[in-house]
């Protein structure tokens, strides 16, 4: 498995890992002593750069854009395209700008006669095999080989062999249901690969054979099976690599692109929503160093098929014989309120991990004003100690970008290349460029890296804290230690001990840091919306629930919450609002059709408690509506009108509640973790002697976790891929 | 000096650098000793070509004036005849196998007398006697040996470090290393155990081609006689030197005759060039400082230091200094692999060891004179040429690895330079694109040339390809590859014009015939 030697041996010795890695990363991390800058010129513009910055980034430091294939910035340099070729004055060569490290006083020329004749000949060598077929290539329009031809290469071709022996074709790979391969097309600059080894931590894809019969392949027949496996989509420069389930759908001219926020994991990786004519094409990632650099997990990628499928379009209400039927909205509404009405305040209210928070808190303030408290999550979580009162204890608090930074990361009973895939490669950044060293109390789980498995036991967990344990030596001399604590371990009966004991432990840590920035401990949520229910005031205690009996149960897009009728009183009236039918939708009496992440204007926080909003991709279907007009509207109709009738009173409200909701891309930190500590000491529960366990333990697991990626099909392919790739003898 | 060769700028470069120690000898050696091998060579390379031409007369009349040489400088050459060398001036003694290969006959031929003495000497009296010879490089770039042992003898970080000895001899027409290996291996253990000395080495990794089956074998046999000997391994000879040799076999590449290609193959990865810098000698074999060493360069490395660096620098033009493997092969009498000494004509090189060119010497049509990758001189060129490095760069080719392929004139000299192309694109790695796709494209073309089956301005346009290769690729093999077929244009481009004349006045027959 790949690790720093490659980095070493490409970066050279006097650029350790360390060094170089200010350059892949955020610019925060060069914390330490700067060395002298030196002086070079791009085109006669003088530019100060520190030493080790390569030709090329210097040279985009004033502005001027080397062209290049191979080289990408958050990969390991590889330097074969050559289309990065630049004169150097006195050099009798060119020198590839990507891989060449400036030295003082060097005058580059990007744009003199022997750089464009490079370029020209570099670009006509690699369209000497390519089959331009542009026509049909779904690469068409967003083609880096088609872009840089146009911009430096020739105007005309001299293949005359085309006449004589024509051009290299090679066999297409089947590598998954997700990425269609075009080989011939490739012009091997070996991102994909270099991908695959470097973020994903999949060694799959290499290069086989010599001279023109190279070819970037699996070898044997396997798929390329990664939860990140779509970026290499976006990396792919040419037209080898491209999305199946995208293929021949829509030229890029033609979309159009709304910037949106994803919601299928706790992560909310920042995506760019793909239309035309309604329909959500694709889904690309965009740039956000904070959260997702420029990757995305092939969930939340490739599930927007889900979109279409299994959507409720229309209000539904059980007649007679105990069929859902549709309705209009007038007889829905009704209907839904005078039960509502009827329930005299026995009314509970669970919310699921896709609510917004405007539903959230829309919903929140119609059952308060109808006289009950009982809104909560599915997801249970300790209520003892301060339970969900101080931000701190369920926060992702360190946040996401640093933990490539951290030097030790601790996981209990997390799974987080799974339960989000993003923060599980920055982790794996760190593992690679940093030599982050990795432990896990939990089950054996497959996390692309190596850790030090520490044991399934949770009294381990006990052991640490109490200096009992061998590891904690290895904690206290970490100088950026990270724990992070899964949600699946806090839904657990002994939750609140474990947290309180992890809480002790991190505080131990903590106080030790010279960086008071840096946060210990952290908790990681696996659905999108979480932190935005506890933060406005939702209760995780769902258990209570039917032993409160209510006459009425509200399911805000709760469709994992596990509930069932048996476990409701007689005559329980069930409403579901959502946007698909699932298991809420099956055991409802009444059916409010909500809309999805990609149709309204919503605001979202992270598991690192930053908001963030989707905004309007496509029209909701059928007669689906936006959940906090639908909530507003009810309100009116049992007599408890919202006082808010726009998009902009309700974010007042939301303000009121929590002001941090409508500060869109912060992270609004958390604090009083001693009182937390405190509190939570209180509590003296014992821990269980049954082994930590998560949901998510293989890549099967990963594709199909809420109602959106179980309603897509290309999820199911996935899911099956998987199966047959566990049967093969590769 | 030609504006199109490369080669010819770089060992110019290490020429004026050679002046430069003896004109400014203090600040040189201090550089040496404390930049990095890396900085250094980025600096020779940047010269421009016009302080080149400037600096070099300015250096020359340096050195005739300067009266107190630095230590490490060749004593100037002052013959002016050069070859044949007498047998008693001979390195490989048993070049042809006809006395043991073994440790006891080794012994009996004088290797490893008084090895401890020369390692009791120390690093730095090694490097010094190695500069003193004016060895270079054997292995076909001819970079200054004494200089590039030295970039090892920084001050250590911790990391260990490592000689490699390149045994990959992959070249077509180069059949050298592989004697000294079948014949003679004690020479190259010796060699491994005091470069490996001078460089302050851990170990030594002698990677050597696949296909030399016998000659792996008889290199194990001899590594493990000196091991029982205590030649090797700990406290090698007696000298308190702790030092290993380890052998690699490769699995059939030529890539993997580049250097840092060769590192990776050892490293178990595919054998592709790495980038550079970082050079070996900064980040080579399993990240630690390395230096690469031609098998020839290692061998006579023991016979310098015993016979003095003076008595191998009396041998051959100045800074051409040494005996030297030739390898002369194709259309002469007897083809044969002989030590000569450097700057020996070609012609008296030809004639006295291979028997004369078949069919006599105006029979000759053209010689590849060191390895497939150098550009052929035709016989115009060949007459008085001489076998060094200037001699050959002067004639727009190189010395390369000394081997000589004779074509007389029954050779059909553009099937003989395709079959070259054919060979470099089937060695090509295809890590890069000029060297993958040109190298392909080129041959293609040339094979049509064979036939006459093109287009005249098709020359140029297969002129401008191989320019658009050199130069532009990670390793060499591209530049490799680009000038057999430079040299084929420059000196045959009246032959390739015939032969599409005649071929399309052919077609136009057939076409006539056939209406």
């Amino acid at each position: 498995m790949l690790r720093i030697t490659a980095q070493k041996s490409l970066a050279g010795a006097k650029v350790s890992p360390k060094h170089l890695f200010p350059i892949f990363s955020r610019s925060s991390t060069d914390v330490a002593k700067k060395p002298e800058k030196i002086e070079v010129f791009i085109d006669d513009k003088p530019v100060l750069v520190e030493p080790g910055t390569t030709v090329l980034q210097a040279a985009a430091l004033v502005g001027v854009e080397i062209p290049r294939f191979c080289y990408h910035e958050r990969l390991a340099v590889a330097g074969n395209c050559r289309m990065c070729l630049v004169e150097v004055e006195k050099s009798p060569k060119p020198v590839a700008a990507c891989a060449m490290p400036v030295m003082k006083g060097w005058r580059i020329k990007t744009d003199s006669e022997m750089t464009r004749k490079a370029r020209e000949g570099v670009m006509e060598f690699l369209l000497v095999n390519h089959p331009l077929d542009c026509p049909i290539c779904d690469q068409g329009g967003e083609c880096d080989l088609q872009d840089q031809s146009m911009a430096f290469g020739s105007d005309r071709s001299r293949f005359t062999d085309i006449d004589f022996s024509g051009k290299r074709a090679v066999e297409d790979k089947d590598i998954g249901p997700l990425i269609k391969t075009i080989m011939t097309r490739c012009i091997h600059c070996t991102r994909c690969i270099r991908f695959a080894s470097e973020v994903a931590g999949i060694d799959d894809l290499g290069t086989t054979g010599r001279g023109s019969d190279m070819q970037v392949g699996t070898y044997v027949e396997k798929f390329f099976l990664s939860e990140l496996s779509g970026n290499v989509i976006d990396l792919c420069p040419v037209g080898a690599l491209t999305s199946k389930p995208y293929s021949f759908t829509a030229r890029p001219w033609e979309t159009r692109k709304t910037d949106s926020i994803d919601v299928l994991d706790a992560v909310g990786s920042n995506i760019v929503v793909c239309t035309r004519t309604g329909d959500v094409l694709r889904i690309l990632p965009r740039i956000n160093e904070d959260i997702n650099e420029e990757w995305l997990s092939d969930k939340s990628r490739f599930a927007y098929d889900g979109l279409k499928r299994q959507r409720l379009v229309t209000p539904m209400l059980r007649d007679a014989c105990g069929e859902l039927k549709p309705v209009d909205w007038e007889a829905a509404l009704l209907g839904v309120g005078k039960v509502l009405k009827a329930a005299g305040g026995n009314i509970t209210a669970v919310a699921g991990g896709l609510a917004d928070a405007e539903a959230l808190v829309a919903l929140k303030d119609l059952v308060n004003k109808l006289g009950s408290e009982a809104v909560c999550i599915e997801n249970s979580f300790p209520l003892d100690g301060s339970g969900t009162d101080l931000r701190s204890s369920y926060l992702l608090n360190n946040k996401i970008a640093p933990a490539e930074e951290a030097d030790l990361v601790l996981l209990i009973g997390t799974n987080p290349r799974l339960e989000a895939p993003l923060l599980n490669s920055r982790i794996r950044k760190g593992y690679v460029h940093n030599e982050t060293e990795i432990a896990v109390i939990g089950p054996k789980i497959d996390l692309r890296y190596d850790y030090i498995h520490l044991g399934e036991d949770p009294s381990i967990i006990r052991q640490i804290e109490n200096g009992q344990h061998a590891f904690v030596k290895k904690l206290k001399s970490a100088k950026k230690p990270l724990v992070i604590l899964g949600s699946d371990t806090l839904s657990r009966s002994d939750g609140a001990a474990i947290l309180s004991s992890v809480q002790s432990l991190s505080r131990g840590l903590q106080d030790e840091m010279c960086d008071p920035e840096w946060k210990v401990l952290n908790i990681l949520h696996k659905v999108a919306n979480q932190v935005a229910a506890l933060d406005i005031g939702y209760t995780p205690d769902l258990s209570k629930i039917c032993e409160s009996s209510p006459k009425v149960l509200y399911l805000l897009g709760a469709d994992d919450c596990g509930i069932t009728r048996a476990d409701l009183p007689d005559g329980c009236f069930i409403v579901y609002q959502g946007h698909h039918g699932d298991q809420g939708a099956s055991i409802a009496d009444a059916v409010l059709p909500g809309i999805a992440y990609t149709e309204k204007q919503a605001t979202y926080v992270n598991t690192e408690g930053r908001a963030q909003q989707t905004l309007v991709a496509v029209t909701p279907p059928g007669l689906a509506r936006e959940d906090w007009k639908i909530i507003r509207a009810l309100s009116e109709i049992v007599g408890a009108k919202l006082p808010y009738d726009s998009l902009e009173e309700i974010r007042y409200r939301l303000e009121e509640v929590a002001p941090h909701l409508t500060r869109y891309g912060c992270a609004e930190a958390a604090n009083y973790f001693c009182e937390a500590l405190e509190l939570g000491k209180k509590t003296n529960a014992p821990i269980d002697t049954s082994p930590l366990d998560v949901k998510q333990k293989t890549l099967e697991d990963f594709y199909m976790t809420d109602v959106i990626s179980r309603a897509s099909p290309t999820m199911a392919k996935c899911v099956a891929a998987v199966q047959k790739q566990n049967l093969s003898k590769y | 000096m030609p504006k199109d060769k490369l080669a010819n700028v770089i060992t110019t470069y290490i020429t004026i650098l050679d002046s430069f120690s003896v004109n400014f000898p203090n600040t040189f050696d201090r550089e040496i000793e404390n930049v990095k091998m890396a900085s250094v060579l980025v600096r020779f390379s940047y010269l421009t070509k016009n302080q080149l031409g400037l600096l070099a007369p300015l250096a020359n009349s340096a050195q005739v004036c300067c009266y107190s040489t630095p230590p490490g400088t060749p004593p100037p050459q002052t013959k002016t005849k050069f070859g044949p060398l007498c047998d008693e001036d001979r390195i490989f003694t048993n070049l042809y196998g006809r006395h043991d290969w073994r440790l006891k006959g080794a012994l009996k031929r004088g290797d490893w007398y008084k090895t401890k003495e020369i390692l009791c000497k120390g690093a730095d009296w090694i490097i010094n006697e190695i500069k003193v010879s004016g060895l270079r490089g054997r292995g076909g770039a001819g970079f200054p040996s004494g200089m590039k042992w030295s970039f090892m003898n920084k001050p250590s970080d911790g990391r260990p470090k490592y000689l490699v000895v390149n045994a990959d001899e992959g070249e077509p027409g180069t059949c050298k290393d592989r004697e000294i290996m079948r014949h003679d291996p004690h020479k190259l253990v010796e060699g491994c155990l005091i470069a490996g000395k001078a460089m302050g080495a851990k170990a030594a990794y002698i990677y050597i081609r696949g296909e030399f089956y016998n000659e792996a074998s008889n290199m194990q046999i001899a590594i493990a006689e000196a091991y029982q000997a205590g030649l090797l391994g700990k406290n090698a000879c007696n000298s308190g030197y702790d030092f290993d040799v380890f052998m690699h076999r490769g699995a059939g590449a030529y890539i993997c005759g580049e250097e840092t290609a060769l590192i990776e193959s050892i490293e178990g990865k595919q054998g592709k060039p790495r980038l550079k810098p970082p050079f070996p000698a900064d980040v080579g074999v399993f990240g630690c400082p390395t230096t690469v060493t031609n098998v020839e360069t290692v061998a006579v490395a023991p016979s310098i230091c015993r016979r003095g660096g003076a008595w191998f620098a009396s041998f051959g033009r100045t800074r051409n200094s040494g005996t030297k493997l030739f390898n002369i092969s194709g259309h002469v009498n007897t083809p044969c692999t002989v030590e000569e000494e450097m700057s020996i004509p070609l012609k008296e090189l030809i004639e006295l060891h291979a028997g004369g060119v078949t069919g006599g010497w105006d029979n000759l049509l053209a010689v590849i004179p060191g390895g497939s990758s150098t550009p052929l001189i035709p016989k115009s060129v060949c007459d008085d040429v001489l076998m060094d490095f200037d001699g050959l760069v002067a004639a727009q080719t190189s010395l390369g690895t000394a081997a000589v392929i004779v074509m007389n004139k029954q050779t059909d000299v553009v099937k003989a330079i395709a079959r070259l192309i054919m060979f470099y694109k089937h060695e090509s790695c295809g890590q890069c694109t000029p060297c993958r796709e040109g190298i392909s494209w080129m041959n293609k073309i040339i094979y049509r040339f064979v036939d006459g089956n093109a287009r005249p301005d098709e020359i140029d346009m297969l002129w401008e390809l191989s320019k658009q290769i050199e130069g532009h690729t990670i390793c060499a093999l591209g530049d490799g590859a680009a000038w057999p077929v430079q040299g084929l244009i420059r000196h045959f481009r009246p032959e390739l014009e015939d032969r599409m004349k005649k071929f399309h006045e052919q077609q136009k027959g057939q076409h006539a015939a056939r209406n």
